[in-house]
């Protein structure tokens, strides 16, 4: 067993020194993510607010503009431009400047003092899914509820059903809480793999690695002695990044950071490992580069960072098994927002632990074939 | 393992196809301990493969090979332990120190602690590297690199060490210390299988093997491949002639009767004579044709001289076998 890790402390110690050598390099390495944290997390919320908003208020009396009141105290709506005729309504909507119209006609007043049914006008700009998802279900519920109250009025009954939603763990819907878990696990995986991709096919070129077959020193022990000095480095980032994350941020963890720190651990061995195989088929420094940014973008979109994964189509859903950066996220998120504790998330932390090793093995079949010679 | 009469190296029928090419053709040959074994032949014959052989990193694709008695095919990890290696380009860290370099080499091979500062001190003392210990490797000079990359391949004390190209691009200097340094460790028992393209170091080597496109064309002593009768026809001998004006000499020569052939050396002629000629009447010869007063000594052919007669015969003979 020793032997089959052959070289491996002869390696972490070279490794090491490389590392203290180009520690300028290192450090920015390091500083880079936490600069795109900050970018990021200031940047993005996924919560929509504050729709700019284009008004033509046909009647003007006192109800009208009650209704509008409610509109922009829903805080949903930023109520930018007031028009006096449908063409400006139009325009402003196809420009882009505004992404829903609110139209108030003249007797609008008129049918609710008649009790003949009231109509307004809502045009919505479709482009973005999501602003006119958020439009219809806020202008509808003002609808609902503005009638309500006015059929309501008069008699002293209760609502008869009374939904009470509560949202569980990020009660106030902050967008950094949702959101940075996920961040913090593709930022871990871009500065990892890119610190393991570099280290094999830069002895390649150097012509060292040539050097080191003729050594007895064992594929396995070669691959884990370039490993784990990043191993240290990739959790040093963690670190970082959870503290930029609490205390910046103000996100909340509501688990145990200790066991989020173990959890981690299979993560950034499993992103190691990918660099290494990168490493391996690369054949120069730019091709790992290149190489590297593949599998970047699938940890992006098919590991629920974004998208959530049940709502993608069966094929990319099965896809997104294969993706480590999915079982991280869930452990991320579990612990920083739901409080989850081993018992849930064991599952996760031990598939990316064979990831891993399922990688370096394929990784180290390559060194022992020799295929990298030829 | 290795018993003691066993050679260093024995290579048998050895093959090595890439593809439909074969790089290396049924090559046998076999190099006894503490020689300084060196192989030549031009660029892309096959050197650099038939060592990546030896060394285990290359699978043969034919034939068996054993090095310090261990076979390749079944204990190539047995091999590397027991070999040491220098690559073409001085495969170094450059930026460790020579120290780091060093130690770094002394772990991969399980070196105890006090053992590997035992060794340190021997090869800084054989190599003279004191003075540089803490430089980076990096900022050594092309010869110092080269006998750090050296003291690198002999730390764990291997008994064959392999030198692939050691002085290439290396300044006289280096290069005449590097081989000073070779016949030391030689005589200490060490065996040294060294490619090289230049020929007064292939003329310093105990033993030599020619490499010509995947086919090993001369093999032996230095000695033994002049006395070849492919270079010293039998009832032929070899002289040298100085003279002022060697083209005319040169053109002199190719008309004398028994002077079978004439080749431009510098500033002299070396020709290959008939027994039936001997040095007065050359003198005499020469000195009839317009008064050419020429210095005139016997020679041994030169290793290129045997080499270039050689790879002209071999490919007389493969033009033949295809005509």
């Amino acid at each position: 067993m020793r032997d089959l890790f052959r070289g491996f402390s002869a390696v972490f110690y070279k490794e090491a020194l490389h590392v203290r050598r180009d520690f300028s390099t290192l450090f920015f390495s390091l500083i880079i993510p936490i600069l795109q944290m900050f970018l990021l997390g200031f940047a993005i919320d996924t919560n929509i607010r504050q729709i700019n908003t284009v008004v033509f208020n046909a009647d003007g009396r006192r109800e009208s503009r009650e209704l509008l009141d409610r509109l922009k105290n829903s805080d949903t709506f930023h109520l930018v431009r007031y028009v006096n005729n449908d063409r400006d309504l139009n325009d402003a909507i196809i420009s882009g400047s505004c992404r829903v119209g609110i139209k108030i006609p003249v007797d609008y007043s008129d049918h609710l003092l008649h009790k003949t049914g009231a109509q307004v006008l809502v045009l919505i700009d479709g482009s973005d899914s999501s602003v006119a998802g958020q439009a219809i279900n806020v202008t509808t519920a003002i609808g609902l509820d503005e009638s309500l109250r006015r059929v309501l009025a008069n008699s002293s009954a209760a609502f008869a059903v009374d939904m009470r939603p509560k949202i569980l763990f990020n009660p106030d819907s902050r967008s950094p809480n949702f959101f940075l878990p996920g961040l913090l696990a593709v930022l871990l995986l871009n500065v990892t793999t890119f610190l393991t991709a570099f280290s094999i096919v830069r002895e390649k070129e150097r012509g060292t690695l040539e050097q080191l077959f003729v050594t007895p020193v064992r594929p396995m022990g070669l691959l884990l002695g370039k490993l784990l000095p990043y191993l240290f480095i990739g959790f040093w980032e963690l670190l970082m990044l959870l503290f930029a994350m609490r205390f910046i941020f103000q996100v909340p963890i509501h688990g145990s950071v200790l066991l989020l720190a173990f959890l981690s651990l299979p993560y950034l061995f499993v992103s190691l490992s990918l660099g290494i195989l990168i490493s391996s088929k690369a054949t120069s420094q730019a091709n790992a580069m290149q190489l590297a940014f593949i599998t970047i973008l699938p940890s992006i979109f098919f590991s629920g960072y974004i998208f959530p994964r049940e709502t993608m189509p069966k094929f990319f859903y099965i896809l997104s098994y294969f993706v480590p950066a999915a079982y991280y996220i869930n452990i991320t998120r579990g612990i920083i927002l739901r409080g989850a504790g081993w018992v849930h998330l064991w599952s996760d932390a031990l598939v990316l632990f064979l990831m891993g090793t399922v990688l370096l093995i394929i990784a180290a079949r390559r060194f022992q074939n020799k295929v990298i010679m030829a | 393992m290795a018993a003691s009469d066993q050679p260093a190296i024995s290579a048998q029928h050895l093959v090595r196809r890439f593809g439909a090419f074969t790089a290396v053709n049924d090559v046998s040959f076999q190099v006894e301990k503490g020689e300084i074994f060196g192989f030549l032949g031009p660029n892309g014959s096959g050197k650099t493969t038939v060592i990546k052989m030896l060394t285990g990193l290359l699978p043969l694709s034919g034939g068996d090979a054993a090095v310090q008695g261990i076979d390749v095919r079944k204990d190539s990890e047995g091999v590397r332990e027991n070999i040491g290696y220098m690559s073409q380009n001085f495969s170094l860290y450059t930026d460790l120190t020579v120290t780091e370099n060093l130690t770094f080499y002394g772990r991969i091979y399980g070196l105890s602690p006090e053992r590997l500062k035992k060794r340190l001190d021997e090869i800084v003392q054989l190599n003279g590297l004191g003075p540089y210990l803490n430089h980076l490797a990096a900022e050594l000079s092309g010869g110092w690199k080269q006998r750090l990359a050296l003291g690198c391949a002999m730390l764990h004390e291997p008994k064959l060490i392999f030198l692939d190209e050691p002085t290439a691009g290396i300044d006289p200097v280096a290069r005449r210390q590097l081989w000073d340094l070779l016949f030391e460790l030689s005589a200490h028992g060490i065996t040294f299988f060294v490619t090289t393209h230049y020929m007064d170091e292939a003329e310093r080597c105990s033993h030599v093997a020619y490499i010509y496109f995947g086919k090993v064309i001369a093999d032996g002593t230095p000695d033994a491949l002049r006395e070849l009768p492919e270079v010293r026809p039998v009832g032929t001998y070899r002289v040298e002639i100085t003279a002022p004006h060697v083209t005319h000499v040169l053109r002199i020569a190719r008309t004398i009767p028994g002077i079978r052939s004439a080749t431009i050396f510098g500033q002299s002629v070396h020709v290959l004579i008939d027994d039936t000629l001997d040095l007065d009447q050359l003198r005499a010869q020469l000195l009839e044709h317009d008064h050419v007063v020429a210095e005139i000594r016997p020679l041994a052919p030169s290793l290129e001289d045997v080499f270039v007669e050689l790879t002209s015969k071999h490919l007389a003979a493969q033009e033949a076998s295809r005509a």
